[in-house]
């Protein structure tokens, strides 16, 4: 177990490393710096702010010195936003983003499972073939889509819905609907199927032989057992819901850090994208590597190389 | 046999059991069923699948449309018509209308214009003409990187097999949307340069935007597709037909091209088909977001995009390049999974 988990950290720190390098060299592909976009600055000044950003260093020292306050957790300052260092909009800004990705993992499992297990527990009827059909069409419609479609019907034609920002529990609605549209549709679709398969187990039949009531089978031996594939889908699903916040939180305007990380592409600000990117690949990949564990963890027929 | 030898076991044999078949018992000995080649096979699958079949031809119907139509349809892509802006669906401009009194046709505008005055049923055909592009170069690249290094990986093993596969590892853990926004920022400014020396003129032509799009899938993407192709050929090369073909001198190439991917092109189709769609979602998520494809060029991402300003007044102009979208990637998934029952000798019965 020991010598498992070791190794996994082991290559997350390598993956950590690759996409830090790999963000600080293509960032350095783009010429004239940070400050490309800056209008009509006089040689002096152009000088200073290099020094300031520590640009006028030869490339292998800016590297050594960005990968050194990295370790200590320094991303360096924010172009755009004077006087910000990327670390503290981070600070600012995640905690929207997270309150609104937890909301939406939660509503997607909690919907997703109940979902899925109906559709196995009525294979063939039409409660199946409604949950298919949701799932189905769920996972081919982008979240684009979702968000624009709910913000149309909900927010301008019937205006039930508010549709900028995040001050009261209504406006929460929309924006975790459309969050967690696409992985509801997966983990349902994934619950069936497993659930299908633990259902025609041979311990199910023990399990009813031996008179167990219909709730206990269902909740103590079926469930526990089918529930296992959508532990391993946690890790993706973080992943899609950071990125799908870029596209919600900018439809709904949210001040997050997901449109943070979008403005800062269209405003060209470099050590925000890269500290942003860097910390979300931080994110996603230690969490991979907890689920991972957690998986072996559960389940005891997964024997640990 | 008789009643009568069941009742009494003898060893008497029976002359009856000896005498030459006709005609109907040959028949009935011979084979059930002309044997059938893997492509046939599949092919009749395939068409008993109505689901799968009603998606391609839908994918047929959405490609005549993006690619032949706008090559005929009376407007284009890109021109301004002077005084038709924010036309709605089938309305003229009042110029258009002076034309048709004085007797002229004029094209209806289906979709009705947008800000700029450009017919707006050619620009959806048009994004949809790149999101198909998208999704098949991509799948293309996706299919040629991840099945060479796979097959390569999977048929020399030992310690070939350990490190690529390592390498596959790590890219799989790198988070890939993040690496593709990255890419797709960087990468601009560079291949702007490369366009301009002579050789790679195509970039231009392609445009810069998308080229880096491919290159992203080119370099990201394919893992997958190698982990597969590599599972299939540690099965494939135990075969006897590869030993006969070693015996017989061919070199390792040869084998691996002859041979062992030939043999797994049922999983090569089906991994490449559900491709398509993910490439297709990526780049309109990225259009989406204003990385993707560069104006005038409509992409149905960015034409969902510029439909989000003008959301009130014009609902229409974010209906049809959402539901276009949404149906062309339901087709590709439903289209997958058809092809995977019919060609997946796993999923045979």
């Amino acid at each position: 177990m020991g010598k498992y988990i070791l190794k996994r950290v082991a290559m997350a720190v390598l993956t950590i490393y690759l996409v830090s390098t790999i963000t600080f060299f293509l960032m350095n592909l783009v010429p004239g710096g940070p400050f490309l976009a800056e209008k009509a600055v006089s040689p002096q000044a152009q000088a200073a702010m290099e020094e300031k950003y520590g640009l006028d260093k030869p490339l292998s020292v800016q590297y050594k010195n960005y990968m050194l306050g990295l370790v200590k957790g320094d991303l360096g300052l924010s172009v755009k936003q004077r006087g910000r260092t990327v670390a503290q909009i981070i600070a600012t800004k995640f905690p929207v983003s997270a309150r609104l990705g937890g909301l939406s993992i939660l509503t997607a499992v909690c919907v997703g499972i109940p979902l899925g297990s109906i559709a196995a527990f009525n294979r063939g009827k039409w409660a199946d073939n409604v949950v298919i059909f949701i799932a189905t069409c769920g996972i081919a419609v982008p979240s684009f889509v979702i968000c624009t479609l709910l913000l149309m019907l909900f927010g301008l034609k019937l205006g039930w819905l508010p549709t900028v920002g995040l001050n009261s529990v209504l406006h929460y609605i929309m924006p975790v609907t459309a969050l967690a549209f696409y992985p509801t549709a997966y983990i349902a679709r994934l619950m069936r199927s497993s659930m299908l398969d633990v259902l025609g187990q041979d311990y199910m039949r023990t399990a009813r032989a031996k008179g167990l009531g219909q709730f206990k089978c269902i909740f103590k031996h079926a469930l526990r057992n089918a529930v296992l594939p959508v532990v391993t889908y946690l890790g993706p699903l973080l992943a899609y819901t950071l990125t799908g916040s870029f596209v919600v939180e900018k439809i709904f305007t949210i001040p997050g850090l997901g449109s943070e990380f979008v403005g800062s592409i269209t405003g060209r600000d470099y050590p925000l994208i890269m500290g942003t990117t860097i910390f979300l690949a931080v994110l996603i990949v230690s969490m991979n590597v907890i689920v991972d564990i957690a998986y072996k963890l559960i389940d005891p027929r997964i024997k640990l190389k | 046999m008789s009643e009568q030898n069941k009742k009494f076991p003898t060893f008497q044999l029976n002359v009856d059991d000896f005498l030459p078949a006709d005609e109907a018992e040959k028949e009935s000995l011979v084979t059930m069923r002309a044997s059938v080649g893997f492509w046939k096979d599949g092919f009749q699958r395939l068409l008993k699948n109505r689901v799968a079949i009603v998606s391609f031809v839908v994918i047929l119907i959405v490609m005549i449309f993006s690619f032949i139509v706008p090559s005929f349809y009376p407007y284009s892509y890109e021109h301004q018509i002077r005084g038709a802006e924010n036309l709605a669906p089938m309305q003229y401009s009042d110029g258009e209308l002076e034309q048709i009194a004085a007797g002229e046709s004029v094209f209806p505008h289906i979709l009705g214009t947008d800000h700029l005055g450009r017919d707006f049923a050619v620009r959806v055909m048009m994004g949809s003409r790149i999101s198909l592009l998208v999704g098949l170069i991509a799948s293309g690249l996706i299919l040629l990187i991840g099945s060479i290094y796979g097959s390569v990986a999977g048929f020399f093993g030992g310690w070939v097999d350990i490190i690529m596969m390592r390498i596959v590892d790590i890219i799989y853990t790198v988070p890939d949307i993040l690496i593709i926004i990255l890419l797709a920022v960087t990468l601009k400014y560079p291949l702007q340069n490369l366009a301009e020396q002579p050789g790679f003129g195509w970039i231009a032509a392609v445009g810069v935007n998308l080229t880096s799009i491919f290159i992203v899938f080119a370099l990201l993407y394919w893992v997958g597709m190698a982990r597969i192709v590599r599972s299939q050929i540690l099965q494939l090369k135990e075969q006897e037909y590869v030993t006969a073909a070693r015996a017989l001198g061919a070199s390792s190439g040869r084998i691996i091209r002859k041979h062992l991917l030939t043999n797994c092109i049922g999983t090569l189709i089906v991994t490449t088909t559900l491709q398509i769609p993910s490439a297709i979602f990526t780049e309109s998520f990225l259009s989406f977001l204003g990385i993707g494809v560069a104006v005038p060029m409509p992409s149905l991402g960015s034409l969902a995009n510029d439909a989000l300003n003008g959301l009130q007044s014009y609902p229409y102009r974010l209906l049809a390049p959402a539901l276009l979208i949404s149906i062309i990637i339901l087709s590709f998934n439903l289209l997958g999974d058809g092809l995977r029952d019919a060609f997946d000798p796993k999923m045979k019965e």
